[in-house]
């Protein structure tokens, strides 16, 4: 702890990073302590307010209905996170699953597993995504199961390079002489030594799922309105440049700091786990 | 005659790439009596691991045999077949896996023969750590934090949970320095003698076959060249090959035996 510590300290932008990250979590946790207009987050309508420029009450300005556009912020940091867990929670262990059997089952087993992997990694992710949620409605959990089905190929591909060369080393031999199971052998002795890399790449694509599911919504195949999405906030003030560019710029700083504030901290993560993929 | 523990008949492995076939064991026959140490030495390439890879069932044999006790072993080894055949390998680095304490690595061929309860086994670790000199508070450590030696040590543990009656020592001492060689190989004697264990000793070190070895098979090309008992080996080798081995090992200074005698008598104890 105090080596991790030490490594995120001694590095300004990492500094950086931690208190981002740490504002946008805190500020989507308490989020009905610190918003001031708590209720525009649903369908409030406010016209002798709408439109507003940053001022007070308003820092930020209200929408185009009179609702505050920091409260609305906030609440979407709430659901892009929820978001983004959820998309990783399913992600990962099915692309690690997939990995690690590539990895150390024989032939038959990699070659399909792995041709699966790269069919869907030559799909461009957000074309894959859209035209899923082009068949689907467009609603959170639809969102949260296209993102999942393009990000786990990237998982499945990190654990089979992690785990052809961990399964060159010693103590999988050891295990095999044993006489452990191949269940054993992958989830117990070959995925502990992954886990650096996985944590790396998991809080790195925290930032980028928040990323992708806002160019979904921003293409209005997201989440829809009233429920508030950074990406089809921008999306909805975009038609109301320049005149009205609190509208659109808020919410796109509000995407900036979190993506950069994860890939801030997954750098400072690489460097305290030691890994350099 | 005695049936042997183990018999060979007949070995060879082809191992099959991009088209190339590499013979890398050719005829290999030999048998090993309960109790004794059956060393295979030769260069790098010429076989020796992929005899105890075979042996060990790690990789099926183009043909041949292996008997153990007179029965055949089967090319996907049941459980108690594993059980009694066990391996020592020369990277104790590598060999231990870092994420995991030593206990848990200990524990491992525990579970997998349901060798006692649930409950005995912390205390069959501990017995465990204390027949390879190593004190019961290692379980609880991490790999990385032990010496070459004392991982080595854990790795000699490791191979002696299950209760085996052969073990493979590959080059178990070549990547350690030349006094905790020492203190290892008295260690794989002391533990022979007392649980009746019979060795494969798998080397290029000369020197340690001397002092270990009953019998003696020299490998070159996947070919066994000789196969005769040490002494024959070191006195009056059948082949030239051999000869060449031996001329080009080091020899033992008076200094070096002096320590071996004390170490022989306990006086220095690893820690």
């Amino acid at each position: 702890m105090q080596r991790t510590a030490k490594i995120i300290l001694s590095k300004p932008l990492s500094i950086i990073g931690v208190i981002l990250i740490a504002l946008v979590i805190l500020s989507a946790l308490f989020a009905d302590f610190i918003t001031p207009f708590p209720s525009h987050r649903g369908t409030v309508v406010d016209f002798s307010n709408f439109n507003q420029p940053p001022g007070w009450p308003n820092i930020m300005g209200t929408d185009l209905v009179g609702r505050d556009l920091f409260t609305r912020i906030i609440y979407a940091y709430r659901i892009s996170l929820i978001l983004g867990i959820v998309v990783l929670l399913l992600a990962v262990p099915l692309g690690v699953t997939v990995g690690l059997m590539a990895g150390y089952m024989g032939r038959k087993v990699r070659f399909v597993l792995m041709r699966m992997t790269e069919v869907f990694l030559s799909i461009p992710p957000l074309v894959l995504a859209m035209s899923i949620m082009g068949v689907l409605e467009p609603t959170l959990i639809n969102g949260m199961m296209a993102v999942t089905v393009m990000w786990w190929p990237w998982y499945s591909r990190l654990v089979y390079n992690l785990t052809l060369a961990e399964k060159e080393e010693g103590y999988v031999l050891a295990a095999e002489v044993i006489g452990a199971s191949k269940l054993h052998i992958m989830f117990i002795e070959i995925l502990p030594n992954c886990f650096p890399a996985i944590l790396t790449k998991m809080t790195l694509d925290l930032g980028f799922v928040i990323l992708i599911a806002s160019s979904l919504s921003f293409l209005g195949l997201g989440v829809q309105p009233p429920t508030p999405d950074l990406g089809s906030m921008v999306a909805e003030g975009a038609r109301y440049l320049p005149d009205s560019w609190w509208l659109t710029v808020f919410p796109g700083l509000a995407i900036l700091v979190a993506v950069f504030g994860f890939n801030l901290l997954g750098d400072a993560m690489r460097e305290v786990l030691g890994t350099h993929q | 005659m005695t049936t042997p523990l183990l018999e060979v008949k007949n070995l060879a492995k082809v191992f099959k790439q991009d088209g190339f076939e590499i013979n890398a064991v050719r005829d290999f026959s030999v048998s090993v009596k309960k109790g004794d140490c059956l060393a295979i030495v030769g260069e790098s390439g010429s076989g020796k691991s992929t005899i105890a890879n075979m042996i060990l069932g790690v990789h099926p044999p183009t043909s041949g045999e292996i008997h153990f006790k007179g029965k055949p072993l089967s090319p996907r080894r049941r459980k108690n077949e594993r059980r009694v055949l066990q391996l020592v390998q020369q990277n104790p680095y590598s060999s231990i896996n870092p994420s995991r304490r030593i206990g848990a690595t200990l524990k491992l061929p525990l579970k997998v023969h349901g060798i006692g309860s649930s409950q005995d086994r912390p205390g069959r670790v501990e017995e465990l750590l204390a027949e390879v000199g190593l004190p019961a508070s290692y379980a609880r450590r991490a790999p990385s934090t032990l010496s070459g030696g004392q991982c080595q040590r854990v790795a000699i543990a490791r191979a002696l949970a299950s209760q085996p009656e052969l073990i493979v020592l590959d080059e178990p001492t070549s990547a350690l320095d030349v006094l905790v060689q020492a203190r290892v190989l008295i260690l794989l004697q002391e533990l022979q003698s007392k649980r009746d264990l019979t060795y494969i000793f798998i080397t290029h070190d000369l020197a340690v076959v001397r002092n270990m070895a009953d019998r003696v098979a020299v490998m070159r090309d996947g070919q066994l060249l000789e196969l005769n008992p040490t002494g024959k080996i070191f006195e009056n080798p059948d082949h030239n090959y051999t000869r060449s081995l031996i001329s080009a090992s080091p020899v033992i200074t008076k200094k070096e035996i002096k320590l071996r005698e004390k170490l022989k008598a306990g006086l220095v104890r690893e820690r």
